[in-house]
């Protein structure tokens, strides 16, 4: 089976880059799970669990958000904040859960607030599966 | 000529700017490897969104391109975003950014723009403030934090909504690029409308989802963000290094000075024992 190359970044550092069997994304329109041979696509993400397959190792990553750009034969995470499984406590995540709701409450426009509401269900629904 | 008493007061003094000025070139350069590796571990962020908005950009032009991307239309009002340090003491670091600017804002002045100014960094808001106080619409500090996102977010949205708003056509950004320890080089990049490099393979067609214009309507705003992050870690890197170079000519200096300044007290005091000697010898001769 042909690998597709992976690389996941945050504005503070680039946290992977390396050929792996299947990464699943949290896509804004639900999970997407992509190999190699994926059609050309551009999506947004929403905050949630990246799942990456490499020789039936699994490695998780969480992100808050950010796009991701997909072809046959790369992807590229582009996350707003990217922490790997293994350094994240459930202390970092109910703070983002606690940020979410301040930016909620303190939104301006109707837009702001779903997205501020939509991260806070988002975040939430991580918190769960963690 | 000064008595050995006040050159050796003197010594004294330089000997403690020494120490200060040691001390600070041991900081920045400690700082410096810092920053050096946050600037290097941001680049590959700021250089895959650019390659992305490049991709998306070549699909979507004509009247439907989203304001940041496409512009105004006009290039009448420009906004320069002036981006410096905080601190002196680094040698001409901040003000070649700032003659820099000053170079770019006269030279739209002279074209009969409209030019506003933002500031991040104290230095800039300092050394601009004297020519230029009446065009400043905002003025912002690092502080002691190493740049981060939750420092350019505000930034970025204040330049956002003023530019929704229709105050700006072009917006400018100045700073200092990391080329080396020993190089820094004032750049000026246009943040708005995006600069789009063409890209190799254009024509690759994307899917979007959900859509194009909610990508780019999220990917732009954070790519200036992103854009100003990089900046000002630039800057910061940048900073450092002049700091450590500019701290290590003035100890070095000041152990010049030091060594002078004793030679003469030397000289001096000598020549006073010499001159009470041969009075006294004088004077017993005498008797």
């Amino acid at each position: 089976m042909s690998k597709i190359q992976f690389d996941l970044v945050s504005p503070e550092r680039l946290l992977l880059s390396q050929q792996v069997d299947m990464v699943t994304i949290p896509g804004s329109e639900g999970y997407m799970g992509i190999m190699a041979g994926h059609m050309a696509l551009v999506s947004t993400l929403r905050a949630g669990m990246i799942d990456m397959k490499d020789n039936g190792v699994d490695t998780r990553f969480f992100i808050k958000g950010g796009f991701a750009e997909i072809n046959a034969i790369h992807i590229t995470v582009l996350a707003e904040e990217a922490i790997p499984m293994t350094e994240l406590d459930l202390a970092v995540l109910d703070q983002r859960i606690l940020d979410a709701q301040e930016d909620e409450i303190a939104a301006e426009t109707d837009a702001q607030r779903q997205k501020a509401a939509q991260l806070v269900d988002d975040l939430k629904l991580a918190r769960a599966a963690f | 000529m000064a008595t050995v008493k006040e050159m050796r007061t003197r010594i004294g003094s330089v000997k403690s700017t020494q120490k200060i000025t040691k001390a600070l070139q041991m900081v920045a350069a400690a700082k410096l490897r810092r920053a050096q590796v946050a600037t290097e571990a941001a680049r590959p962020y700021a250089q895959r969104m650019s390659a992305i908005i490049s991709n998306l950009a070549s699909g979507v032009s004509g009247p439907s391109a989203p304001l940041l991307l496409a512009g105004t239309g006009s290039d009448k009002r420009h906004l320069v975003v002036v981006a410096t340090s905080d601190r002196g003491l680094a040698g001409a670091f901040n003000s070649s950014i700032v003659r820099a600017a000053r170079i770019k804002i006269a030279a739209l002045i002279d074209e009969g723009k409209d030019v506003k100014i933002i500031t991040v960094g104290r230095k800039a808001r300092d050394q601009l403030r004297r020519q230029y106080g009446e065009r400043f619409v905002f003025s912002y500090e690092l502080g002691l934090k190493a740049p981060n996102l939750a420092l350019v977010h505000p930034i970025a949205r204040q330049i956002l909504e003023l530019y929704t708003a229709g105050e700006f056509d072009v917006v400018t950004l100045i700073y200092n690029r990391f080329k080396s320890v020993v190089t820094q080089i004032p750049t000026l990049k246009q943040l708005i409308p995006a600069q789009v490099e063409a890209s190799g393979e254009a024509g690759a067609f994307y899917d979007y989802e959900p859509d194009e214009e909610t990508i780019l309507t999220e990917l732009l705003p954070q790519n200036i963000s992103v854009q100003l992050l990089s900046a000002l870690l630039e800057n910061q890197a940048g900073f450092f290094a002049s700091q450590m170079a500019a701290m290590d000519n003035a100890t070095r200096n000041a152990g010049d000075l030091i060594k002078a300044l004793t030679i003469l007290m030397n000289r001096t005091r000598q020549a006073k024992i010499t001159t009470e000697l041969t009075e006294i010898v004088a004077g017993a001769a005498a008797v």
